[in-house]
C-alpha cells in the first residue's frame, strides 16, 4: 500500500511540475517570440538597436528602389504626427536622412513612443536605421512642435524581387513614463 | 443551529446532514453528479443566452438587444458553454466512470478531487455577476483579443480574468487526479492497451489540459498586469505586440478544442460496439489516432490567424498540419463505421445520439477541412462558417456525446431505465433543431455575413429567420433532456446490473444503482460472462 502511496505522490509531483512548467513557457513565448520575429524578420519588426555606420564605405549599387513614409496616430495621443517627405527613390546602400514632424496639440506635456514596423515583413531587416526617434520615448511640452529624423540605409542583401518598401510609425502615448528623465533623453544637445 | 457549532452531535439537522454531504464529499460518484447538475444549469444559462443571441437575429436591424448587451451576450454564451458546459460535463462523466470502469473503489486523490469541483461555482459566480456591474460584462468575444480585452476592456475584465484563473485551477487539479487515478488504481490485469476507450480518451485529454491550461493562466495574467501593473506584453506602445496575445492564446486554444472532443470520441466508442453487439473494431489504431490529434494539436495554432498577416512559409506549415489531422480523425471515423459493419445493431436512445455525434461531427469536420485551407480562409475568416463549423463540431459533437453517454450510463447510476419513448422523441427534434439551426449558418457566412454583429444585410434574412426557429426548438428540446433525467432519478422501470444487453466492461457488474462505494477489492479483469448475469 505505502509503496502505491509514493508511486502516487510521484506521479503527483511530475504532473505539477508539468504544470508550473508550462506556466513558465506561456511567459518563456513573450521574449521567444521578440527573438524569433528578429531572427526572421518576419512580422515587419526592424531591429531597435542603432545600426553603427560600418567603418569600411558602405557598397553604393546602381540599384534603385522605392521607400514610402506612413505615420499613425494611436487613439489617445493629442499629437499632429506625419513624414516631411512620403517618398524617396533610394540608391542601395547609400546613407538618406528624411524626417517626420510632430506637434504636441494639447494643453499639457505629452510623451509620445514611436513604434516602427516594415512592409513587406521580410524587408524589415534590410532597413538599417543609424539614427531614429523610435530608439527612445519623445517629450514636447504643450505646442511644442518638432522636426523628429531617421537617418537610414537599405542593406544590399534586400532581395531582388522587392522594389517598394514602406516604413510605418505608430505613435502611442506614453504617460506613465516620468516626464522628466525622458526630456533629458529627447534633447541630448 | 447555533447549539450545533463546535459539537458533534451524531443526529443532525436534515439541512446541516445535505450541506455536509454535499459541500465535504469526496466520494467520487457524488462528486460527478455534482459536476454534471452543474454543467446542466450553465448549459441553460449560456442556452438563455443563445436564444437571446438569435431573437436579435430573428430579423436584420435592431429589435431588443443594445449592440453592447449583444456583444456582451457573445462573449458569455461562449465562455460558459466551453468553460462551464462541455468542460465540467466530461469531467463529471470521467468522475462517475474512470473508477468503475478501471475496477477501482474511488479517485486517488478525493479530497482534491472535492477541491477541484468547488472552485468551479466560486468562477462562474465571478464571471457572471460581471452582467450586473457597471460597463456590463466582458464584450470581447471568448477569444478575449488584446487590445480589446487589455486597453479597451470594461473594469468588470478582471473578475473574468480571476474567473478564468480559478478555472484553470480546477481544470488542472481534476486533470492531475485523472492522470493519477489511472496510472495507479487499475485493477489487476488490466494494462494500459486493454482499457476501455472512454479512459484512453480521457487519459490523453488529462494530459492536453495540464500542458495547456497554465498556459490560457499566463496569458490571462498577463493581460491583468497589461491593465494594472504597467507592463506592455500585448501594449504596442511599450514595446510589446498585441499579434503576441493571439499566439498564446492560440496555443492554448487549439488543444483546448480537442479537450472539448476526445472524451465525445471516446464515449462513441464504448457506445457503438454495445449496440453494435461487436467488439470494437481497430482498438489500437483508435489509441493511436487519439494520441497523434492530440500532439498535432500543438502545432497548428495558426490556422486561427491566416488573416493576421503570418508569412507565407507559416501559414504553409499550419495548413498542411492541420490537413495531416484529418487523418487520424478519420481512421476514428472509418473503425466506427467498421464497428457497426454486419453487428446486430439495435437503435436505442444513447445510440441514436452517437451516430448523430458521428455522422454531424463528420460534416463539421469537412467544413474544419476548408477552413484549414488558407486562401479559401480569407474569404471565410470570421463570418458565419466558423460560427456553423465550431457549432456542429461543439453541439452534435461534444454536447451530443455528453447526452448519449448520460442516456447510456444513467440507467446504472440511478437504478432506473429513462424514458425510451421521450429519449427518442428528444433525440429527433434535437437532431433536426440542430441543423435548422447550424447548417443555413454555412450559406449566410459563405456569403458574407460576418460574426458577433447585431444587425446584418437584408439578403441575409431568410436564413437567419430559418435558424432562430431552429434554436427556439432546439431550446425546447432541452428542457424535455431534464424532464427525461429528473423523471429516471425519481422512478421507472427497474434496470438490470447489465443494462444493455450488448454492454462489457467493469461498470455493467456493479448492481444498479451503483452502490456509493464500489470495487473496495479490485476486481477479476477481464470480468467472467456470469458477472455479468447476478441478481
Amino acid at each position: 500500500m505505502s509503496e502505491s502511496r509514493n508511486k502516487q505522490r510521484k506521479h503527483l509531483v511530475l504532473l505539477s511540475t508539468l504544470a508550473l512548467g508550462m506556466l513558465g513557457f506561456s511567459f518563456a513565448l513573450v521574449p521567444l517570440y521578440e527573438v524569433f520575429c528578429e531572427v526572421t524578420g518576419i512580422n515587419g519588426k526592424t531591429s531597435n538597436a542603432v545600426v553603427v555606420k560600418p567603418t569600411t564605405v558602405i557598397q553604393e549599387s546602381e540599384r534603385e528602389v522605392t521607400i514610402q513614409f506612413l505615420a499613425q496616430v494611436a487613439r489617445g495621443m493629442p499629437w499632429e504626427f506625419r513624414p516631411t517627405e512620403h517618398q524617396l527613390r533610394v540608391r542601395v546602400g547609400e546613407v538618406n536622412l528624411t524626417s517626420y514632424y510632430a506637434r504636441n496639440r494639447s494643453a499639457q506635456g505629452v510623451t509620445g513612443q514611436a513604434v516602427p514596423s516594415v512592409s513587406p515583413g521580410n524587408a524589415a531587416r534590410y532597413l538599417r536605421k543609424i539614427e531614429c526617434f523610435c530608439f527612445t520615448e519623445q517629450y514636447l511640452e504643450a505646442g511644442e512642435a518638432q522636426q523628429m529624423s531617421v537617418r537610414f540605409y537599405i542593406d544590399e542583401e534586400l532581395p531582388e524581387e522587392i522594389n517598394t518598401l514602406s516604413l510605418s510609425y505608430s505613435l502611442f502615448n506614453a504617460p506613465e513614463l516620468e516626464a522628466s528623465s525622458l526630456a533629458l533623453a529627447s534633447h541630448p544637445q | 443551529m447555533a447549539e450545533i457549532a463546535g459539537h458533534t452531535i451524531p443526529n443532525r439537522s436534515p439541512l446541516m446532514a445535505f450541506l455536509e454531504r454535499w459541500f465535504l464529499t469526496t466520494n467520487h460518484k457524488e462528486i460527478g453528479s455534482l459536476y454534471l447538475w452543474l454543467s446542466f444549469v450553465l448549459f441553460f444559462i449560456g442556452g438563455a443566452m443563445a436564444m437571446l443571441i438569435r431573437v436579435e437575429l430573428f430579423q436584420p436591424g435592431l429589435q431588443y438587444l443594445e449592440p453592447l448587451f449583444y456583444n456582451q451576450m457573445v462573449t458569455m454564451h461562449g465562455l460558459i458553454m466551453v468553460f462551464g458546459v462541455v468542460m465540467p460535463g466530461f469531467v463529471g462523466l470521467a468522475n462517475w466512470q474512470i473508477p468503475m470502469m478501471i475496477g477501482a473503489p474511488d479517485m486517488a486523490l478525493p479530497r482534491l478531487n472535492n477541491f477541484s469541483f468547488w472552485i468551479l461555482p466560486f468562477a462562474f459566480t465571478l464571471l457572471t455577476s460581471s452582467l450586473f456591474m457597471e460597463g456590463g460584462a466582458p464584450n470581447f468575444g471568448w477569444t478575449f483579443y488584446a487590445p480589446l480585452s487589455t486597453t479597451y476592456g470594461p473594469p468588470s475584465t478582471d473578475f473574468f480574468i480571476l474567473g478564468v484563473h480559478l478555472m484553470g485551477v480546477s481544470s488542472i487539479l481534476g486533470a492531475i487526479n485523472i492522470i493519477v487515478t489511472i496510472f495507479n488504481m487499475r485493477t489487476e490485469g488490466m494494462t494500459l492497451m486493454k482499457m476501455p476507450l472512454f479512459v484512453w480518451t480521457w487519459l490523453i485529454t488529462a494530459f492536453l489540459l495540464v500542458m495547456v491550461m497554465p498556459v490560457l493562466a499566463g496569458a490571462v495574467t498577463m493581460m491583468l498586469t497589461d491593465r494594472h501593473f504597467g507592463t506592455s506584453f500585448f501594449e504596442a506602445a511599450g514595446g510589446g505586440d498585441p499579434l503576441l496575445f493571439q499566439h498564446v492564446f492560440w496555443f492554448f486554444g487549439h488543444p483546448e478544442v480537442y479537450i472539448l472532443i476526445l472524451p465525445g470520441f471516446g464515449i462513441a466508442s464504448q457506445i457503438i460496439p454495445t449496440f453494435a453487439r461487436k467488439k470494437l473494431f481497430g482498438y489500437t489504431s483508435m489509441v493511436y489516432a487519439t494520441a497523434s490529434i492530440a500532439i498535432l494539436s500543438f502545432v497548428v495554432w495558426g490556422h486561427h490567424m491566416f488573416a493576421a498577416g503570418l508569412p507565407l512559409a507559416a501559414e504553409l506549415f499550419f495548413m498542411y498540419c492541420t490537413m495531416l489531422i484529418a487523418v487520424p480523425t478519420g481512421v476514428k471515423v472509418f473503425n466506427w463505421v467498421a464497428t457497426m459493419w454486419r453487428g446486430s445493431m439495435t437503435f436505442e436512445t444513447p445510440m441514436l445520439f452517437a451516430l448523430g455525434f458521428v455522422i454531424l461531427f463528420t460534416i463539421g469536420g469537412f467544413s474544419g477541412l476548408m477552413l484549414a485551407l488558407v486562401p479559401a480562409d480569407f474569404q471565410y475568416h470570421d463570418t458565419f462558417f466558423v460560427v456553423a463549423h465550431f457549432h456542429y463540431v461543439l453541439y452534435p459533437g461534444a454536447i451530443f456525446g455528453i447526452m448519449s453517454a448520460v442516456y447510456y450510463w444513467l440507467p446504472k447510476w440511478c437504478g432506473n431505465m429513462y424514458d425510451e419513448r421521450l429519449g427518442k422523441i428528444h433525440f429527433w427534434t434535437a437532431i433536426i433543431a440542430v441543423n435548422m439551426t447550424f447548417f443555413p449558418m454555412h450559406f449566410i457566412g459563405l456569403a458574407g455575413m460576418p460574426r458577433r454583429i447585431v444587425d446584418y444585410s437584408i439578403q441575409f434574412a431568410d436564413f437567419n429567420m430559418v435558424s432562430s426557429i431552429g434554436a427556439a426548438l432546439l431550446g425546447l428540446t432541452q428542457v424535455l433532456f431534464l424532464y427525461i433525467v429528473i423523471k429516471a432519478i425519481r422512478g421507472g422501470e427497474k434496470a438490470t446490473p447489465q443494462v444493455w444487453e450488448g454492454a462489457e466492461g467493469l461498470e455493467w457488474t456493479l448492481p444498479s444503482p451503483a452502490p456509493l462505494h464500489t470495487f473496495e477489492a479490485p476486481p477479476q479483469f477481464p470480468a467472467p460472462q456470469e458477472a455479468y448475469k447476478h441478481e
